[in-house]
């Protein structure tokens, strides 16, 4: 079974989210990039355990310039076998699937995982993209995977519940919480990392269908009302008179 | 060219947020000087269909097909697309639920379409440009998109633009879509809801519990909160790792994002990535026994206390009121 796990890079979770520019860019100046959660603690992660299991190859892609090389490597020293940059800088979600589908086209994989969104955009996006560009088969968070021979078995979180669909392959899927446990690579992982291949590969012309054009913060609650424990009744008639929520 | 909506019941009754969607459509459509047109999969009643109506729908088309009976966003997706071809439609709009957020991305790539996935206001135009807000960094900003490709899809996040009534009347009618066995890549095999339990993302009140609880056991006075308040529940991330509650309670920048119109934290610290998920509610109430949580800097009201002795009390006052109201 060949794997092919796409790695998006996002500010560490704890970074404090400033722009510059007139509040047209991110400010990333002293921000440490991890690799999207979603993509390492699930998608990688399960990708990896059903190698170990069935044998095949997990490959990374990531749609990046040179500075995503770190979380590259980190995704490496976890497990993967190697790893593809398709140089350009990732303008917005369409363009990275565009990116990724038209790799898998002259490449094939038997199962394309992503994260469910990325702790940046949180577009929930690329997934659904490249299955749409493909047309193959799209789980949305999925938070199994079994498979069986060539026929996969995956829940999927839905409205209210789960529900279990079966999905031949080729397919994509967008890996939600619970499909793995995250794994903290060892030194043997890491010093295997540094030799492993990366296939830097030039990007395809495509233009961007949407930009950014400016950021702001969110308004910030003008303080907090602190209420007596021992005068419990007083949050209630404040959540129904001042707030009016109860 | 009107708007398409994609329309979604649970079970044959209409959520809010759907309400939403096709309202928001046709707030679209007004700015684009068009009207706005729903799209149905689960062959509803015309009975029922005739109240999308009343958010300003003009017209639902009602695709029958016995493949469109269970879920698959890339069916859904190829119909779609089929639909908005016949119909002439470039924008489409869907509420950005787990429907949502599985076939719109599909139906982007079909339609080679600028997708705005969960915008929190009505777009703006800026010539055929579309101008529109959506939340980044897990609710930390706000970015202002812009769409430039002639084929648009706007996904609204649930519980930020408020549905507007009208007296609109709609029409019902029957669409033929030709679909292949072959389009149906995904089957379902089991379906599996919780019963009468509030869905979390969309619930208007959610009580949440952190580690501060001590352990599962003492999750009945949270639930009782919830049961009273008619609330779903939540949990910080620590507690669904250490398997105290499911997963899918859990919530923050790994987790799931709320936007209720309530939200009580009892016993969670408010750690950066916990408020990620959750500073998009109307109103926090907090509940913690250390005066310096950072939670009560995001909070609209606050008890320093030990939950195990503020919330049996809350829960009594919450009844009484429950009983008064
Ligand atoms: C990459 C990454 C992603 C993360 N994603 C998430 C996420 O999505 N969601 C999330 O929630 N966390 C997330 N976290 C974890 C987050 O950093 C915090 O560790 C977590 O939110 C803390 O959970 P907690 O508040 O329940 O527990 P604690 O931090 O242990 O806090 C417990 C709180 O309960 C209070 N307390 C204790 N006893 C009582 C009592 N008797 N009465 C009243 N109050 C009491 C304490 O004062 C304390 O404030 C993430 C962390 C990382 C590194």
């Amino acid at each position: 079974m060949k794997f092919l796990v796409c790695i998006s890079k996002a500010p560490d979770t704890t970074t404090k989210i400033a722009f510059i520019d007139n509040n047209t860019k991110f400010n990333n100046d002293k921000v440490v990039f991890i690799v999207n959660p979603y993509d390492e603690w699930y998608a990688l992660v399960r990708a990896l355990e059903l190698k170990e299991k069935l044998g095949g190859s997990v490959t990374v892609i990531n749609v990046g310039a040179a500075d995503t090389d770190a979380i590259i490597r980190k995704a490496l020293a976890i497990g993967a076998d190697d790893a593809v940059r398709i140089d350009a800088e990732p303008v917005d979600a369409m363009f990275v699937a565009k990116q990724i589908a038209e790799y898998v086209k002259a490449n094939p994989y038997d199962i394309v995982l992503c994260g469910k969104e990325t702790i940046d955009y949180n577009g929930s996006e690329v997934g659904g993209m490249i299955a749409g560009l493909l047309d193959w088969g799209y789980v949305s968070l999925a938070s199994s995977l079994e498979l069986n021979g060539t026929v996969a078995t995956l829940n999927r979180e839905i409205a209210g519940g789960h529900e279990t669909v079966e999905a031949s392959i080729p397919f994509v899927l967008s890996a939600a919480k619970g499909m793995a446990e995250a794994r903290i690579p060892n030194m043997r992982g890491i010093m295997a990392a540094r030799t492993k291949p990366v296939a830097v590969v030039a990007a395809s012309a495509n233009e961007n269908h949407t930009s950014i054009l400016s950021y702001e913060l969110p308004k910030e609650k003008t303080g907090v009302k602190l209420i007596s424990p021992d005068n419990v009744g007083e949050l209630i008639s404040l959540l129904h008179n001042e707030a009016k929520v109860i | 060219m009107p708007v398409l909506v994609f329309s979604e019941s649970a079970n044959g009754v209409f959520k809010k947020s759907n309400f939403e969607a096709v309202s928001y459509g046709a707030r679209v459509a007004a700015l684009l000087n068009t009207e706005a047109v729903v799209v149905d999969f689960e062959g509803l009643s015309d009975e029922v269909l005739k109240t999308l109506g009343d958010y300003g729908a003009t017209k639902v088309y009602r695709v029958s097909n016995d493949l469109l009976k269970n879920f698959d966003a890339g069916l859904y997706a190829k119909v779609l697309n089929d639909v908005a071809q016949k119909l002439n439609c470039t924008t489409v709009v869907f509420s950005f639920n787990y429907s949502g957020k599985a076939i719109a991305p599909v139906l982007a790539a079909k339609m080679n379409a600028g997708f705005v996935a969960g915008a929190i206001d009505l777009p703006g135009m800026d010539g055929s440009s579309m101008k529109i807000r959506k939340n980044v960094f897990s609710g930390k900003a706000i970015a202002l998109y812009a769409i430039h490709s002639q084929n648009k899809i706007i996904a609204l996040t649930p519980n930020t633009v408020a549905p507007v009534k009208t007296e609109n009347k709609c029409s019902i009618e029957n669409l033929e879509v030709a679909i292949n066995n072959t389009d149906n890549k995904v089957k379902v095999k089991e379906v599996v809801k919780a019963s009468g339990k509030i869905t979390l993302s969309d619930a208007d009140v959610v009580v949440s519990a952190g580690r501060g609880l001590k352990g599962p056991e003492n999750w009945g006075m949270v639930e009782e909160m919830a049961t009273i308040l008619g609330a779903a529940t939540a949990c910080s991330r620590p507690v669904a790792d250490i398997h105290w509650r499911p997963h899918e309670e859990h919530v923050g920048q790994t987790g799931l994002t709320v936007r209720p119109n309530l939200y009580i934290a009892l016993g969670i610290s408010g750690a950066i990535q916990h408020l990620a998920g959750v500073n998009g509610s109307k109103v926090i109430v907090v509940v913690n026994k250390d005066p310096e949580a950072p939670f009560f800097k995001a909070a609209d009201y606050g008890i320093v206390g030990d939950v195990f002795e503020v919330v049996p009390k809350l829960n009594e006052a919450f009844k009484k009121f429950k009983a008064g109201a």
